[in-house]
């Protein structure tokens, strides 16, 4: 585990939002820079992956296979199978589902060198209702052998994440939101495909989070500190592999783990900690995302505060796992 | 010395159609062992894709190097019908992949002769094929990989005529035709059966030529079981500059042997001892003890 500062919070940065996808974009126009074997698929989806300079700077290594995710992703393990290292990007709600089985023969099975880039993950597309929600991808990508998942919680994160996934062999989900987040992550941040990062210490409870619900995670370990309660918070952008050495950790060195993310509370972040908790060292939990429903219409920041994805939903959520009064 | 060459040549392509025709043989004599063996398989698309698959590996049309598998500078060749692994793994063992001795695994707990082709396997595998529709895809993406490199080899793609009831494969036609990929070679063994029953009556795919021209291939259509057909239309590809190709080998699902031949049943047919001594004299296969 590598142990990273936030941002102070009196910092003119630390209120600054930003959108992950233009650290993704900038970091894969920096590689293609670098490298001539990257190149970039996607589906009619030049503006929402935010491709359209890269298209405009590397117009021979850009495709655009149209409306088509199935056919997408098979084209991105061909390009693998050629050479190339293809980034696939498309919005997370149909590079996931309607290319499940592409996805899981064509790269996992397979082990193809293709980097998936799925956007607009979770309920960033809020107003658009259930088809685009995206809160089922994190069950449905980890458990595919050899797929690497990655949510990144901030730009800098998302920015390493990128860099490391070219130096990944193998295939790569990258789950990139476009719902503003603060920066979390100091400069010369390094990403680890499978370690939890420590973003705060404590001993009473863990917070762990990724994605757009890490520093949600920080903000209730503040207001838990007020009440003089001590909460670790891990950032566990890494969903598989997981990094099981520090889940056992908080499992015996905290009183309990509560887990938050943008997605059905079954199968994903919880899913995940919860099955290594059930066999190797049983420990309080709370599991907190969409309950087993289809998330209703709104902005996301509402849909986050209408299923207590919210600092204040962790906080009791912690209370609640340490048997105290909120 | 061109006059000469062409003469050479016309000598040749008879002789060598011949050669490959009992090579052929010998492909769908092992792949129904195989069955026999297992318990499993496909006979009946074995039989059908047996020659062109025996044109394109030992007719000398693919650029591949045994000893040397993952060459970068290799022509492409995707089994998207991977249900007909009995015939691909032959082909793929004959050519010189691996020895001919590991066909006797096939299906074995364990084996590395899956059911269904796995590139991290066997060597001359290029993707993991199966389920269907994927093969099309990914070729054109291997297609495009090429170009992006400036590289000049090939990518072939043998698709099932049922198969292209599957969407994905119309998806990457329309890819194929926007970028104009003329080192793509769709080759669809047309042998009229499916699974169930006849393609035409499940789903009609005739017209099948004017639907592939329409998605703005260059089509042909061939006797998929005359090597020296299949030798002359390999020969001469692309078949028009700034177009993919796509040939139509028109086949006899069951091919080469009379009990199977044209006979939905026989999709996936297990053959007997029995069978397998009818298909021996049938095919001309000598039967080692």
């Amino acid at each position: 585990m590598s142990v990273t500062s936030a941002v102070p919070a009196n910092d003119s940065a630390a209120t600054r939002l930003y959108d992950c996808r233009d650290a993704y974009s900038q970091a894969l126009e920096a590689m293609a820079a670098c490298d001539p074997r990257v190149c970039a698929v996607v589906s009619d989806s030049v503006s929402s992956t935010k491709l359209k300079s890269f298209s405009q700077k590397f117009p021979a290594r850009f495709v655009n296979v149209g409306i088509a995710e199935q056919n997408l992703v098979g084209v991105g393990a061909g390009l693998a199978n050629g050479g190339m290292v293809p980034y696939v990007c498309a919005a997370s709600c149909f590079i996931t589902a309607r290319a499940m089985e592409q996805v899981k023969v064509d790269l996992g099975y397979s082990k193809s060198n293709v980097k998936l880039c799925g956007m607009s993950s979770g309920m960033a597309y809020g107003e658009l209702g259930p088809t685009h929600h995206s809160i089922e991808d994190l069950a449905w990508t980890r458990i595919i052998p050899n797929l690497a998942v990655v949510v990144p919680a901030d730009p800098i994160e998302t920015a390493a994440a990128m860099h490391y996934s070219l130096e990944h062999l193998g295939p790569m989900f990258l789950r990139i939101s476009r719902m503003p987040v603060r920066a979390i992550h100091g400069e010369g941040f390094e990403f680890k495909l499978g370690k939890a990062i420590t973003l705060r210490e404590g001993h009473d409870v863990t917070l762990m989070a990724n994605g757009v619900m890490v520093s949600r995670a920080l903000d209730a370990a503040d207001s838990l500190a007020i009440r003089g309660i001590q909460a670790r918070v891990l950032n566990m952008s890494s969903m598989s592999p997981m990094d099981v050495d520090a889940v056992l950790h908080a499992a015996r060195t905290t009183r309990g783990i509560v887990t938050a993310e943008e997605a059905l509370a079954s199968g994903g972040l919880g899913g995940a900690v919860a099955e290594i908790l059930a066999v190797h060292h049983p420990a309080p939990m709370r599991i907190l995302g969409v309950p087993g429903v289809f998330a209703p219409t709104g902005s996301a920041e509402f849909l986050l505060q209408h299923f207590g994805l919210t600092a204040k939903g962790i906080h009791d959520a912690a209370l609640d796992l340490l048997g105290e009064k909120q | 010395m061109a006059d000469s060459k062409a003469s050479d040549r016309e000598a040749s392509i008879p002789e060598e159609a011949k050669r490959l025709s009992q090579l052929a043989n010998e492909i769908r004599f092992s792949a129904m062992s195989m069955t026999n063996h297992s318990g499993l398989g496909h006979t009946g698309g074995d039989l059908s894709s047996a020659d062109i698959l025996a044109t394109l590996f030992l007719g000398g049309i693919l650029a591949v190097k045994p000893d040397d598998p993952r060459w970068p500078q290799r022509d492409r060749f995707i089994m998207s019908k991977g249900h007909c692994s009995g015939a691909f793994y032959s082909t793929l063992a004959f050519t010189g992949f691996f020895p001919r001795s590991m066909l006797a695994t096939f299906m074995d707990p364990l084996s590395m002769l899956n059911g269904h082709p796995d590139r991290n396997k066997l060597p001359g595998i290029e993707a993991n094929t199966g389920p269907l529709g994927h093969g099309l895809p990914i070729a054109v993406g291997c297609a495009l990989a090429a170009r992006m490199r400036g590289e000049d080899w090939r990518t072939f793609v043998l698709t099932g005529d049922g198969e292209l009831q599957e969407g994905s494969n119309w998806e990457a036609a329309l890819t194929a035709q926007q970028y104009g990929l003329d080192n793509l070679v769709l080759i669809v063994d047309r042998n009229r059966i499916q699974q169930g029953d006849f393609t035409e009556t499940i789903i009609r795919m005739d017209p099948l030529a004017p639907k592939w021209a329409a998605f703005g291939f260059a089509v042909v259509e061939v006797d998929g079981h005359d090597h020296a057909a299949l030798l002359e239309c390999f020969s001469s590809l692309p078949l028009q500059r700034g177009k993919p190709t796509c040939i139509i080998a028109n086949t006899i699902k069951g091919k080469g042997v009379s009990f199977a031949e044209n006979k939905p049943a026989w999709h996936h047919g297990v053959p007997t001892k029995d069978h397998l001594a009818l298909a021996a004299v049938e095919l001309g296969v000598e039967v080692s003890q």
